[in-house]
């Protein structure tokens, strides 16, 4: 019997780490597939990050770099500009990419950097136990929040696709989510776009996820799905930010 | 054809000359004229210069240039290299080749803009974390500095090691004349098959520094230590100045060896048979050759541009076998050649006998 369903050839054979019911095993796939059917692997480097998806580099089939915390749009810069003819990504986490990283993202994005980021945010610091990240919704409880998250003392929820969208060197900017079926075939086609986006050599392409932890946020994987509908979609709503022709 | 050439620039064309095609870097004082320099250079030899938003973001696009098998360098100053050394450490932990430059300034904090070698300390003991080592050339001259700058990219490609050039702000601001003529290699370094180049038609290859189960760390770091054994052994250098017949040895390095070396003529003038041992490399430190000279000097001076840092290496390499004295000046004063005859001086005359060579600083000046 044909098999019409399996492993995507970009991804290795190494088990995913991942908790039941974490959205990254899902985002993996897609990224991998989209590369696939560019039939662009070959010719791909990805910049893992620091964070749950740090062992990026054992699944991607593609050669893998590894980055220092929030570095990776600086580690994705130099291998770009060494590799002008090759695909870059970075794969971040929100702690990566929206904390300490914000630097790096702002002027890879400032510079029309052209290399695409695919951003996970799941309101938390996975990896370290759960923290309060800078994409923590206002209410919600971490371990560093443990009376949930007060504009007050904790600020506000950073936006990163509203905050990246007026700099002139981002060419496509989308907001996603994993947590139902139609909105991960979604998903796949931003991702697609973002890569597409780099082959044209338009400029900079970030693509962020919403996606469950379920581990952390102390919820059964089903009730994640509602957690995230529930308490992330207000404040991160989903669709194209940008979307920038050619140059 | 000789032309003079400011320290900065040397290391620029130096880098060019090696190879290097990619500079990423932050501004600051006193390297300023090498990012200005590769500006243009770079980008008449097909080259790429990237003024990058902080330090951090930097070494961290070396990182990853370097990741690619492109040599690859940046250039800072004693602030901006702390701010380098996460990247530092994460280049030695995955074994990536690249030249870092330290056109030295008076430190601590904002400290000034003046030439110190205050950074001796952060070069040859790692700023940053973990167990590894960062082999370290100290040019002390713009000759210098342009021929040390490919001695930098070989042993970093050699080793799969960062380099760090230790300078300071007067080789980075000193003109002197140098001959650019002839034709220069254009070879960009040996193969790197371990590469992520995005070159497939073979396995992938991972750059990484993450070893999750200790057992591997350890052996990974045992490793590193092994290619650390071998520079300091294949890799040492430093230069023998009227040693032969040396009483007392004064021992410098870069901008305060220049000084030395007028010091150690004016003393034989003067009858003392000085000399000078001028460690060129920091890392791996040049133990052996100051433990061949004891055999027949009394005392050594260490002449250091910072309260005494690689004193401590000589003290460490001479195992109290013979009095070290020091002499230093700081925050961006230079060390007088005529308080060094002094001491020296003094020395021959057995006035500063002292075991521990502890003498007030710069009294000279008061």
């Amino acid at each position: 019997m044909p098999k019409d369903f399996g492993r995507s050839p970009v991804l290795t054979s190494n088990p995913f780490h991942y908790c039941p019911g974490c959205s990254h095993g899902i985002v993996h796939r897609l990224v991998a597939e989209v590369l696939d059917e560019l039939g662009i692997a070959g010719r791909t480097v990805g910049v893992a990050s620091v964070g749950c998806s740090v062992f990026a580099y054992n699944y991607f089939e593609v050669d893998m770099v590894q980055a220092a915390h929030g570095r990776a749009p600086a580690v994705a810069t130099g291998l770009k500009r060494a590799l002008p003819g090759r695909v870059v990504f970075t794969y971040q986490g929100d702690g990566d990419l929206a904390a300490i990283g914000t630097g790096e993202t702002i002027h890879a994005a400032a510079r029309g950097e052209n290399i695409t980021v695919i951003f996970i945010n799941n309101a938390n610091f996975g990896m370290t136990g759960g923290q309060m990240a800078p994409t923590t919704v206002l209410g919600q409880v971490t371990t560093t929040t443990p009376q949930g998250r007060q504009a007050g003392p904790n600020g506000y929820p950073l936006k990163v696709c509203e905050l990246l969208a007026p700099l002139e060197g981002v060419a496509y900017l989308s907001r996603v989510t994993v947590h139902k079926p139609g909105m991960v075939v979604k998903a796949k086609a931003a991702i697609r776009t973002a890569f597409e986006t780099q082959l044209r050599g338009a400029g900079f392409s970030l693509v962020e996820v919403l996606a469950a932890c379920p581990t952390n946020w102390g919820l059964a994987p089903a009730d994640a799905l509602h957690w995230l509908e529930e308490n992330m979609l207000p404040v991160y709503p989903v669709g194209q930010f940008k979307m920038r022709e050619a140059v | 054809m000789k032309q003079l050439m400011k320290g900065n620039e040397a290391v620029g064309e130096g880098a060019v000359r090696a190879g290097c095609r990619l500079f990423f870097g932050y501004p600051i004082t006193p390297q300023s004229e090498l990012p200005h320099y590769l500006a243009r250079r770079l980008p008449e030899v097909g080259g790429v210069f990237l003024q990058a938003e902080s330090e951090l973001a930097a070494i961290n696009m070396v990182y990853g240039a370097a990741s690619a098998g492109v040599r690859v360098m940046t250039s800072s100053s004693g602030p901006g290299i702390s701010l380098m050394q996460e990247g530092i450490s994460y280049l030695a932990g995955a074994e990536l080749p690249a030249v870092i430059v330290n056109v030295g300034r008076g430190g601590p904090g904002l400290g000034n803009i003046a030439p110190a070698q205050s950074d001796y300390f952060q070069a040859t003991k790692g700023g940053g974390h973990g167990d590894y080592r960062v082999t370290v050339l100290a040019p002390a001259s713009v000759p210098e500095i342009l021929s040390l700058m490919g001695e930098a990219f070989d042993l970093a490609d050699r080793y799969r090691n960062p380099v760090m050039v230790l300078a300071d702000g007067v080789l980075g601001q000193i003109m002197e004349p140098v001959d650019l003529g002839g034709d220069f290699p254009t070879a960009s370094g040996p193969p790197k098959p371990w590469a992520t180049d995005g070159n497939r038609g073979r396995a992938r290859n991972v750059i990484n520094s993450l070893y999750i189960v200790p057992q591997e760390l350890e052996a990974h770091n045992l490793k590193l230590a092994d290619k650390y054994t071998a520079i300091a052994q294949k890799e040492t250098r430093w230069e023998n100045y009227r040693t032969e017949d040396a009483d007392l040895v004064v021992v410098a390095y870069g901008t305060s060896a220049r000084i030395g070396k007028a010091a150690v003529n004016e003393a034989r003038r003067r009858g003392i048979r000085a000399g000078l041992i001028r460690p060129i490399t920091l890392w791996p430190f040049p133990a052996l050759a100051l433990q061949k000279a004891a055999r027949r000097t009394a005392a050594f001076l260490v002449v250091e541009m910072s309260m005494g840092q690689m004193v401590e290496d000589v003290r460490g390499a001479l195992c109290g076998v013979r009095p070290v004295h020091f002499y230093g000046r700081t925050g961006g004063m230079l060390p007088e050649a005529a308080e060094i005859v002094r001491r020296l001086i003094l020395l021959q005359e057995g006035v500063a006998n002292d075991a521990q060579g502890l003498w007030p600083v710069a009294s000279s000046d008061q």
